[in-house]
């Protein structure tokens, strides 16, 4: 079941010490991030991600992989792409029959996939492409977003063993337990072309490696990728249940992307103000602002408290029109940013970026807790 | 024996790893390692007088455990390099990551540009073994960690972070031995009441000019002007700062 416990313990110790033998001689680790942005929009193949990803191999041990890429249907570019995961056919149905109450299905379908040695046991992978419908059986009163957000925490809650893992438009995540090269070779990213991409190797270590826990996590149009632990979960996770976001997919990552949605679509802060909740400067440094600034600060961590992210993060999240990179304020993962032209490129490690792009004209380390954020041009 | 040259283009770095330590059995001395992209822990325990050049990106943890060769990366070096090195050298003609001589206890690092966070951590310093990392940019925070010994010299000058202070915070949080040199000085509020921070001495200068005249005869760089900034010294007040954290004397 995709919903409850994957496996139990022993299933899932039996499942994967049986199959891999990179378990067995574990390397010390951490998880890797990729992302690049084409600031004027220009289209990037999937190769790229995966290629660059593919080079951090050994910062994941192959229980989890994944990417989200922006602007891949186009032609479908104004309605809302929902990516499911389904335990069986019955889930799915269950699912499907949800959505239709809320929705008009124009387009539904298998996620393409190609068989691929290493990617075991994927749950039955669906998209479906839908626009509101005219007569809502409910919340009448919510935004269109708004709305879309409370069915997306409707199915992944009530019904068993479905899950919607991408529900933005114009754009989508790919992910499931394997190592990214694998993930992406899976799901035909080959075939894919987005002004941004981000990309994933999950190293597990709080929470289980299953195909719902792998990165990116996204709701409407954001999607993150982490690396690190974020110790505040629970903080975040009731303070992000009071504004109707449920957590359901057992990974710490997953407040981030619901915060992303609760502070900057629905109470309007800036990325970079969104950034300062999660990263927010020392009180001694607030001491040393000017008076403006230092009241600014002050409100916001007064007010955001529980946004707060402790302990150890890189992340990078993205919308259709930005990519951004932030540090722990104590920068305890790794974040390498560089430019080349119209592309931005940020990893965890320097030759991940160098990989796809070889001689970049700039590249520099992020300070600890100072967002990097790249906007699209015009 | 002539040179060894590998393209190390696509080989994993266990591959890659196992080639190196094969031909130093051979007897190789010299190794040049093309097209490195970021393969881990290159030279990693590694002993006696072998040279190493690599271009491209060094990998996590180059050098850990080294004693005694030569290193030279003609480019960056990712996190972790030096990691408990012994003796030997190694110049990056980059710049260098994250815990940059985490625990070193000897030899000499040289790196042109900025470093990341927490550089220096657990370096220590014993009887004759005095580990040196000279930083010709700037610093992340943390710097000298828990510093139990040694010499760290930053001289803020060749920076891709123009607007940033030349050290963090956190400045050698826990530090109870050794010495970090910062040319020109740090900001006042960066130093915590730990530290013991002074004008350095004639006698730290001649230390400071010895590994600044290596610094750059090996990154190709002018001594001169470089000298001519006053340094600062920072060292622990007390060999035992937490002394008295848990049991008060």
């Amino acid at each position: 079941m995709l919903k409850e416990r994957i496996y139990s313990i022993s299933e899932y110790k039996q499942k994967i010490f049986s199959q891999k033998e990179y378990m067995r001689e574990k390397d010390i680790s951490g998880c890797g991030l990729f992302g690049v942005i084409n600031k004027k929009g220009q289209p990037i193949s999937g190769c790229v991600p995966v290629e660059a990803i593919a080079i951090q191999h050994d910062r994941g041990n192959g229980l989890g992989g994944g990417f989200a890429a922006y602007g891949i249907y186009p032609d479908l570019a104004d309605k809302y792409a929902f990516h499911l995961m389904c335990d069986d056919q019955h889930s799915l149905d269950q699912a499907e029959s949800l959505l239709k109450k809320y929705f008009d299905i124009h387009l539904s379908e298998a996620i393409p996939t190609r068989r691929t040695l290493n990617v075991m046991d994927s749950p039955i992978l669906w998209r479906f492409f839908l626009t509101v419908k005219k007569d809502r059986p409910s919340w009448n009163f919510l935004s269109e977003e708004d709305y879309v957000v409370a069915v997306v925490m409707l199915v992944n809650k009530r019904v068993p063993g479905a899950y919607i893992f991408s529900s933005g438009k114009n754009m989508g995540a790919f992910k499931g337990v394997g190592f990214p090269e694998d993930i992406g070779e899976f799901y035909r990213l080959d075939e894919y072309k987005g002004h941004i991409w981000t990309a994933h190797n999950r190293f597990p270590t709080n929470t289980p490696g299953w195909w719902g826990g792998a990165h990116p996590f996204t709701i409407l149009d954001w999607s993150i990728v982490h690396n690190g632990e974020i110790s505040s979960y629970g903080i975040n996770k009731r303070y992000l249940c009071e504004h109707k976001y449920e957590c359901t997919l057992m990974t710490d990552t997953e407040v981030v992307a619901y915060l992303l949605d609760l502070l900057i679509r629905k109470h309007g802060l800036s990325k970079k103000m969104a950034c300062k909740v999660f990263a927010p400067p020392f009180w001694d440094e607030i001491d040393r602002m000017e008076a403006e600034e230092r009241e600014a600060y002050t409100a916001l961590r007064m007010v955001y408290g529980s946004g707060l992210l402790n302990g150890p993060f890189a992340i990078l999240f993205a919308d259709h029109k930005s990519l951004v990179g932030l540090n722990d304020r104590i920068k305890l993962r790794p974040l390498i940013v560089a430019e080349k032209g119209d592309e931005v490129f940020m990893a965890s490690e320097d030759c991940s970026i160098r990989s796809v792009c070889p001689d970049p004209e700039k590249l520099w380390a992020p300070k600890a807790g100072e967002p990097v954020i790249v906007e699209l041009e015009n | 024996m002539s040179k060894l040259v590998i393209d190390a283009k696509g080989i994993y770095y266990r591959d890659l790893n196992a080639k190196i330590r094969e031909a130093v059995r051979e007897g190789y001395k010299e190794f040049e390692l093309l097209n490195v992209s970021g393969q881990r822990y290159i030279a990693t325990g590694l002993e006696g007088d072998l040279k190493f050049l690599i271009k491209g990106v060094a990998g996590q943890d180059t050098a850990a455990f080294m004693r005694g060769p030569y290193i030279r990366v003609k480019g960056n070096a990712q996190d972790g390099l030096a990691n408990t090195m012994d003796e030997g050298r190694i110049v990056v003609e980059g710049m260098a990551g994250d815990v940059l001589g985490y625990a070193m206890r000897g030899g000499e690092v040289y790196v042109l540009e900025d470093v990341g966070y927490r550089v220096g951590i657990h370096m220590k310093a014993y009887k004759d073994k005095l580990p040196v990392i000279v930083i010709g940019g700037k610093a992340g925070d943390f710097l000298g960690e828990y510093m139990a010994g040694g010499v760290i010299i930053v001289l803020g000058l060749f920076s891709k972070h123009p607007e940033a202070p030349i050290t963090g915070r956190s400045l050698a949080t826990g530090i109870h031995g050794g010495s970090i040199y910062v040319r020109g000085g740090v900001p006042e509020y960066q130093l915590s009441s730990n530290l013991l921070v002074e004008e350095a001495t004639a006698e730290d200068m001649e230390l400071i000019s010895k590994y600044v005249h290596n610094f750059c005869k090996e990154l190709n760089k002018d001594p001169e002007p470089i000298l001519k900034e006053k340094f600062i010294r920072i060292r622990p007040k007390s060999h035992r700062p937490y002394g008295n954290l848990y049991v008060p004397n």
